[in-house]
């Protein structure tokens, strides 16, 4: 390809999407910043509300709360599927592939039925407990936010496993092997050379793993039942559930300029390429 | 670390390999190797890619565990001793620095694993930037050095514990003809300013020939001859040898009489006199001569000397040296490199004697 023709047809490329994105996201949106304005009458009324409303600001909270623990413990365990993927051996490697691609290809909204499946009441972890005589009331695993905790890790750890294994894969061998010359035990290794190396990719992962659940819908409303509202669960009630078209929207607009704003520290600290594997 | 086994504290350790062999699957990449690293030397192991030189290196560190054999340190065995437990000091091909550590935190890295006390990092590592020329890039990371500045923080950083033995993989590939002599020239002097015993490995041949105090050359898995440079390069012991070490001249031999040190053999029309070497020179044996100890006149000068008629097809200003491209009556291509200075510059197709003194050639078996 010739430097000449290069960015015309990369636009070329890109059109059909940028089309979509257009169409199916950025006019609609229009539409929803100019709600957040107009409804119920003109004027920043709405995101007065955002701001000092009660019910939207524990929403907000718990939101960034689940968001919080959800990225803390899917780090922690896509690091150990990243490491076994990447370091372990073939039969290891094989089974941690079939661990991360799995539960990717399946429906987000079949995921969450199965945990639930799992963790209610009549679930299969308290009926097996119980008739185990280990408790004798149910635990609530589900329906709170536990459940979403949950269910929301569950989901987001192969985003987590391929910025993090690309870090892995990228470190060189031989750097390993000077610290074992140099006496370093394993545990000194993988602290002060091993983890160290892999933080862009951490990084990486942890805004990606953020930024989704943020924005996560249909686990927190089956897992939460009701009880454990999330911000884009907010939004729906306000906009499907209520007249309060205005309130909706504007926390949505906020919701949207925060994720932007990750967005863009995400492009400054880490390379698109290692978010990829 | 094992009880009982010190490593890595005296000055300089003496290493002796017993019968190692390694294979990998049906692969023999080292063959019934012995080999005594004396204190303090430096021995270089020499040979092409795949010779197994890298894989002797690997198994003295301790990365790789030899499918046969024993290794001894100070008269210790040592052969299921693991690498950390070693500590040899170690210079990896490409550096392997930490590339998230600055320069000082890479030579300390060694020290701190060692629970060295703050006081005694600070002052050592100050020593080795010192030593190694590197005062004033102490906080920058290896991505922002040159190639000779991240090879000098890689030696700081293998010698900063005071290893026993340093172990340098191929350290200089990388780098460019004029920083690889001027490394050349420090890794000498560290050796020397040191007293650690030294085991480097490449396939440069003069590199190795310049460095070393001995020499290993290696091919397919086999050491074929240890000794000091002069000894491996004038008297090698066969002819994978000879011919790895530099160019040399084969000249087969006909009708060969061995007699006491002396060996004479017809070579055309002439009687070719020569040193013996080698134990089993079978009924054909070639003459061996570096183009180096042969001179071209327009006569036959010392009687005493050995001659052969050829005509010069080429010659090649190389500034210090001229090198001439001769052919004899038959068709043999012989090479003779002269200083230019003692040239008179002879003209093109022109007839010649290629003329050496008896006791610069040898001969080697015919095949091998």
């Amino acid at each position: 390809m010739t430097g000449k023709s290069a960015v015309p047809r990369t636009i070329l490329l890109l059109a059909p999407l940028l089309l979509f994105l257009g169409l199916a996201y950025v006019v609609p949106f229009l539409g929803v910043i100019r709600w957040s304005v107009t409804l119920p009458e003109p004027g920043l009324g709405q995101y007065r509300a955002v701001l000092t409303d009660p019910l939207v600001q524990s929403v907000f909270i718990r939101t960034l709360r689940i968001c919080l623990i959800v990225t803390a413990a899917a780090l922690v365990m896509a690091y150990a599927i990243a490491y076994v993927w990447v370091r372990g051996t073939p039969t290891q490697r094989m089974l941690a592939e079939f661990c991360i691609l799995v539960p990717f290809w399946i429906s987000v909204l079949t995921r969450a039925f199965g945990w639930l499946a799992l963790l209610s009441n009549r679930g299969l972890i308290n009926t097996w407990l119980q008739a185990a005589g280990i408790i004798s009331e149910p635990l609530a695993l589900a329906r709170n936010e536990f459940g979403v905790i949950v269910g929301m890790t569950h989901f987001l750890i192969p985003f987590a496993v391929f910025p993090i294994a690309s870090a892995m894969r990228s470190i060189d061998e031989r750097v390993l092997l000077a610290a074992r010359g140099m006496g370093a035990s394993r545990s000194r290794i993988f602290w002060s050379v091993f983890v160290p190396l892999t933080y862009g990719g951490l990084i990486g992962a942890a805004l990606i793993v953020f930024v989704f659940a943020l924005g996560f819908f249909v686990t927190p409303a089956i897992l939460g039942g009701g009880r454990s509202v999330m911000v884009a669960e907010l939004v729906y009630l306000r906009i499907f559930q209520s007249p309060d078209w205005g309130l909706g929207a504007a926390i949505s607009v906020v919701l949207v300029i925060f994720i932007g704003i990750l967005l863009a520290l995400m492009r400054r600290f880490i390379k698109p390429a290692h978010l990829v594997g | 670390m094992p009880q009982g086994i010190q490593l890595g504290d005296a000055k300089a350790a003496e290493i002796k390999a017993v019968s190692i062999g390694k294979t990998f699957g049906a692969f023999r990449a080292l063959k019934d190797l012995s080999l005594d690293i004396g204190r303090g030397e430096f021995l270089t192991l020499l040979g092409p890619s795949g010779s197994g030189k890298t894989t002797f290196l690997m198994i003295l560190a301790g990365f790789t565990a030899p499918s046969e054999g024993r290794l001894m340190m100070d008269g210790k065995d040592i052969t299921d001793v693991p690498a950390e437990d070693r500590s040899y000091g170690m210079v990896f091909q490409g550096y392997a620095l930490f590339p998230h550590l600055n320069v000082e935190q890479n030579i300390a890295f060694p020290l701190k694993v060692r629970g060295r006390s703050s006081a005694d990092i600070k002052r050592r590592v100050g020593e080795m930037i010192e030593r190694v020329g590197l005062v004033g890039h102490e906080k920058k990371l290896p991505t922002k050095l040159s190639g000779g500045q991240q090879q000098r923080v890689a030696l700081a950083r293998a010698l900063a514990f005071e290893p026993s033995v340093l172990l340098l993989d191929e350290p200089f590939s990388a780098l460019d003809k004029n920083l690889r002599e001027m490394m050349q020239e420090e890794v000498k002097r560290l050796h020397q300013e040191t007293g650690t015993t030294f085991v480097f490995v490449t396939h440069d041949q003069s590199e190795a020939l310049a460095l070393s105090s001995r020499v290993a050359i290696f091919n397919h898995g086999e050491l074929l001859q240890v000794g000091r440079p002069q000894d491996v390069y004038e008297r090698p012991a066969n002819r994978f040898v000879a011919e790895f070490l530099g160019e040399i001249n084969l000249l087969p031999l006909g009708a060969l009489r061995l007699d006491g040190d002396k060996a004479a053999g017809q070579f055309e029309d002439r009687t070719i006199v020569l040193s013996q070497t080698g134990p089993q020179i079978g009924p054909n044996a070639v003459a061996a001569v570096r183009p180096e100890h042969m001179t071209i006149a327009a006569t036959q000068q010392n009687p005493d000397h050995n001659a052969i008629a050829c005509r010069i097809e080429d010659a090649t200003y190389l500034g210090a040296v001229t090198k001439y491209h001769l052919k004899t009556r038959t068709g043999t291509s012989i090479a003779v490199s002269m200083p230019t200075a003692a040239t008179t510059g002879f003209a093109h197709r022109s007839d010649v004697w290629v003329s050496w003194p008896t006791e610069q050639g040898f001969l080697l078996p015919q095949q091998g």
